[in-house]
């Protein structure tokens, strides 16, 4: 057997439960007899108080076990604690007001989900509308109705930051450019809805929630805070299998408390799905964002400096891990860019919408469509090749361990191997050329380039820049970014692995299987490996979970460096039996033998039985059994400075986009006919999981460029309720797509992994922006905003044309 | 057919070979009958409105969206699911390709992906990549981008014209099970 696994394309232990029907996802689960259905009474109105909630004809109708309703919630749970201090109460039912289409007001619990929607249909809730507040503008004026009167204001968060000396940067700059951008708002609609499952057992007043969570964990105290509860009272469980994620099923929470609540209140174990209109208008979503953006500019295509002020919509209720979005890439503002000086405005306001938290590339997109839209515009402005100013600006290979104005400390890179690859790779020089043609038989082809910094493994940390140094300090400070991972082997010699990741669909069974076989020198497919996370008996931490790209750097660490401590344990048992030291053995193929003398060997499973059936045998000082957990975190995950600077992330890959596309100036279609990625990403763990992940995180990307938009009416009406009205892209919209490497090894992570899977989802919208705006050219079109719809496309065109026409 | 709403409808039909006679609500889905009353929740729900193709199951050898029919409308019906693709413990070609090609991540669209496949390579000799994309066009998975997808249903596609499937899970001997009906 090879001893290699780590880095091998190995087939996924998961799939051949996932392809024969017999995983086992929140809903084909049924872990409590007499389990009732839930179904939730949500608002009409964007905006409304509510006079009155009538449900006895409810609750007297067949099979119907009872009825919850905001006064309940509020009697026996707090409001959900945030990381801000304007005073928001957030309750998992709506309490004397409903703040967004959608929201929850009234809860049915029957026999099953039919009889409860039956029910649903004869409460009775008056409303007394409200005016609503839709754009993140208007949520700004001074006269615009407020969705919390206690706050005063429709801002939930505002902070002032300045590095360097961005004041001089813009005296001293040859040009400005500037200009306002809009991000919409838009999910990732995982295939699987929300589901929770939760009982509540009143002689030790403890409530166990299943629920397709994945963390952070950090949520845990969040929830056992809101329902009153010791936190080891309060015990969840993630079914092995989760239907998709990408950031969208952390936001289920508020519903685990919820059904906590009404389990209790109604005595009996409570199951809710989530049905897909409910999931659209109110499980959560990325924000919304309008960012001012300003860069000095040198002659050369040189940006010394930026000022950004960046507004996110959180919707109704700033909810945790909220306002976060608006700090997750705070370290890596200044993106791939030499950028030294650096000042922003952060605001985070509240709108009639649901309420938003993580999404696959979290902040990334928000960040990177202004930035990288403002370099391909000072390229324009300066009549350069924008492949050229992007050179220009890149971190050189040498600059490494590079820090940022704002705190990030870039691990490694080389960033313009990677970029010259991808320029080869798309043909940029002959693409230019071919464009020409095009052009002069009429046709619009462009192309666009974006070189993003693509964070991973979230600092505890970063998100407590939302407060000042002072607030800040007044607390304890958080840094780190903690995982925990136990490998164990029982008495016959069958090793099992425990992780506390939380995984959606990343294969993190296969990744922790090859790195334990390698470790222990096993087949791989003889490892189990045990995702499903349980607070009571998984070793985890406040950063255990699934997101910010934590498995390579951090999860993965953890799950080595305890099938380091059973090795570390086996070899000085083994060198004990062998009359040797440690440091003479190898071990591989299920046997640990002297290196120089390998017919002096002893079987792995022999050790084993020792440390469990003799344990008399052992090396003094040495424990009975073979079972090692390890944490682990990253040392430059610290909390943020005084002056806050913060390394919000434990790796930094980079990756660079370069997308060709043909828009047909007529309808206003975009096709894209090439798309072209490079990523470094470290050491790649497993390849065939890592492009899986990239092309997923592309798809993704591609329709927020294109199609996706939950989109609101100028009332505040919710218009994308449905698939036909929410459109994701299909196996027919994904273009041809190119992958390119290169590895720089992280010096940080043992393994040399970083994060992947994330930055096409914060590159892809940029990309193509920038790809039509190219295209264009010839057009007065500044592309601005999303999705770039054919419809929008179509206007811009039109506009255009009709300015020109009046000029002439 | 005439039912009340309140009555209870006597449903006869075959799932994966075996026969299933049940007491059902007529206005419940074939979804929920698969998954509750026969206990297959390997078929999937997604939408509940005909879009993601999650809950797509065979249905007398066509691919058909078991949210958009009430189970009384499967009266004696020959019904495949995920759970009877495997044939005497090995599995169908496309479980294996989909898992060489990395065709799936959580899984949870892979079901009714793979009995459209089913039904698609039963009725296409010889598919391009093109059609397969067209075939799954019916399907939403949000984590695949659908590359591997693609590639897997046209690895099986392609080693069938090779003649390498092996008898026992082969996508035409699956779906000649079952009776077509017009
Ligand atoms: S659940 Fe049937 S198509 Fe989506
Ligand atoms: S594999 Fe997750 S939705 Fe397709």
């Amino acid at each position: 057997m090879e001893t290699k696994q780590i880095g091998k394309p190995m087939k996924r232990v998961e799939d051949a439960r996932l392809t024969s029907g017999q995983g086992s996802f929140i809903e084909d689960m049924n872990p409590l007899p007499h389990i009732h259905h839930a179904a939730i009474l949500r608002s009409p109105y964007p905006h409304a108080r509510i006079k009155a909630i009538r449900t006895q004809v409810a609750e007297e109708m067949p099979g119907v076990k009872g009825v919850v309703t905001g006064q309940d919630v509020a009697a026996c749970t707090n409001p959900f604690p945030v990381g801000v201090t304007a005073s928001v109460h957030y309750y998992s039912l709506a309490v004397d007001k409903v703040r967004y289409v959608g929201e929850p007001v009234a809860v049915v619990v029957a026999k099953n989900r039919y009889l409860a929607e039956d029910a649903l249909e004869k409460i009775e809730v008056e409303y007394e509308p409200l005016p609503a507040v839709v754009e993140i503008e208007q949520a700004l004026l001074p006269d615009s109705p407020l969705l919390h009167e206690q706050v005063g204001s429709n801002i939930a968060n505002h902070r002032h930051f300045s590095y360097g000396d961005p004041d001089k940067a813009f005296r001293e700059a040859d040009v400005v450019i500037k200009h306002k951008f809009a991000f919409p708002k838009y999910s990732a609609t995982p295939v699987e809805t929300y589901g929770v499952i939760a009982s509540y057992q009143s002689s030790d007043d403890s409530l166990t929630i299943w629920s397709n969570f994945h963390g952070p964990f950090t949520l845990q105290s969040v929830m056992a805070a809101a329902l009153r509860i010791d936190s080891n009272r309060l015990r969840i469980l993630i079914p092995k299998d989760v239907g998709g994620s990408y950031g969208i099923k952390s936001g289920v929470y508020p519903y685990m408390v919820l059904m906590g609540v009404v389990s209790k209140k109604l005595g009996l174990p409570v199951k809710w799905i989530e049905d897909r209109q409910e999931h659209l208008m109110a499980s959560s979503s990325g924000t919304d964002r309008v960012t001012w953006i300003e860069a000095a500019v040198k002659r050369d295509g040189t940006v010394t400096g930026l000022r950004m002020k960046m507004v996110d919509s959180v919707g109704a209720y700033v909810r945790a891990p909220e306002p976060a979005c608006l700090y997750r890439t705070h370290s890596n503002t200044t993106g791939a860019y030499r950028i030294e000086h650096l000042q922003m405005e952060t605001i985070a306001v509240m709108t009639n919408k649901s309420p938003t938290g993580l999404i696959r590339g979290y902040g990334g997109q928000q960040l990177y469509f202004p930035l990288e839209r403002i370099m391909q515009m000072v390229a324009t402005k300066l009549g350069l090749d924008p492949a050229e100013v992007l050179r220009i600006n890149l971190l050189g290979k040498e600059e490494f361990p590079y820090q940022t104005p704002s705190g990030g400390i870039y691990d490694s890179g080389d960033y313009k191997s990677a970029f010259d690859k991808l320029i080869g790779m798309v043909g940029y020089e002959e693409f230019r050329q071919r464009q020409k043609e095009a052009r002069s038989k009429g046709k619009l082809l462009g192309i666009g380039l974006a070189c993003i910094v693509e964070p991973s493994g979230s600092n505890m940390g970063y998100i407590t820049v939302a407060l000042t140094p002072e607030e800040r300090s007044k607390s304890l400070p958080k840094s780190g970014c903690a995982e925990g991972a136990t490998v164990s082997i029982d008495p016959m010699g069958g090793i099992s692995v425990r992780i506390s990741t939380a995984p959606t669909g990343q294969g993190h069974e296969t990744v922790a299987a090859q790195i334990v076989g390698e470790v222990l020198g096993v087949d791989p497919c003889t490892v189990k490996v045990v995702a499903e996370m349980d607070t009571l008996t998984s070793p985890w931490s406040v950063a255990s979970g699934s997101y910010s790209s934590r498995f390579a750097p951090i999860g993965s660490s953890a799950v080595y460096q305890a099938a380091g401590k059973v090795r570390e344990k086996l070899l000085r048992i083994a060198a004990d039996q062998l009359g040797c030291s440690p440091d003479q053995l190898e071990m591989k193929g299920g046997k640990v033998a002297l290196r120089n003398d390998p017919a002096k060997q002893v079987s792995l499973r022999r050790l084993v039985g020792s440390a469990h059936w003799n344990p008399q045998g052992l090396p003094a000082g040495t424990e009975p059994g073979i079972h090692e957990t390890a944490f682990y975190t990253i040392p430059t995950a610290q909390p943020p400075d005084e002056q806050d600077r913060v390394n919000g992330s434990a790796a930094y890959g980079f990756v660079a986009d370069a997308v060709v596309v043909e828009v047909d100036a007529a309808t206003g279609d975009v096709k894209i006919l090439n798309y072209c990625t490079v990523h470094d990403a470290g050491v790649l763990l497993n390849p065939l999981i890592a492009d899986g992940q990239i092309m997923g995180g592309l798809a993704h990307g591609l329709g927020g460029a294109l199609y996706e938009e939950l989109a609101y009416d100028k009332n505040g009406q919710f218009l994308s309720g449905s698939f036909m009205d929410y459109l994701c892209p299909t196996a027919t919209e994904m273009p041809p797509v190119t992958i390119g490497h290169i590895e720089s090894p992280s010096p940080l992570t043992p393994l040399g992994a970083k994060g992947l899977g994330e930055g096409n989802t914060m590159s892809a919208p940029v990309v193509i922006a920038n790809a039509v705006a190219d295209a264009l050219a010839e057009w007065d079109v500044t592309v601005d905003t999303l999705p770039l719809s054919p419809n929008r496309v179509w206007s811009w065109i039109q506009q255009s044309k009709k300015k020109k026409e009046e000029y002439a | 057919m005439q039912v009340k709403r309140e009555e209870r409808y006597s449903l006869r039909l075959q799932v994966n070979g075996k026969r299933y006679e049940e007491q059902v609500e007529p206005r419940k889905l074939l979804s929920d009958f698969l998954r509750e009353d026969c206990g297959l929740t390997g078929t999937h729900v997604g939408c509940e409105h005909g879009v993601c193709g999650a809950c797509t199951v065979l249905v007398d050898g066509r691919a058909v969206r078991s949210c958009l029919i009430l189970a009384i409308q499967a009266e004696g019906a020959d019904i495949t699911t995920v759970e009877g693709l495997a044939k005497d413990g090995k599995p169908h070609p496309l479980q294996e390709a989909f898992s060489e090609c990395h065709a799936l991540q959580c899984g949870f669209c892979t079901p009714g992906i793979l009995m459209s496949s089913v039904e698609f390579l039963q009725t296409h000799a010889d598919p391009g990549k093109e059609e397969i994309a067209d075939m799954l066009s019916g399907h939403l998975c949000r984590c695949t981008g659908y590359k591997g997808i693609v590639e897997a249903v046209q690895q099986v596609a392609d080693r069938r014209k090779e003649g390498e499937v092996r008898e026992s899970g082969d996508p035409v001997s699956i779906c000649s099970r079952t009776t077509p009906t017009v």
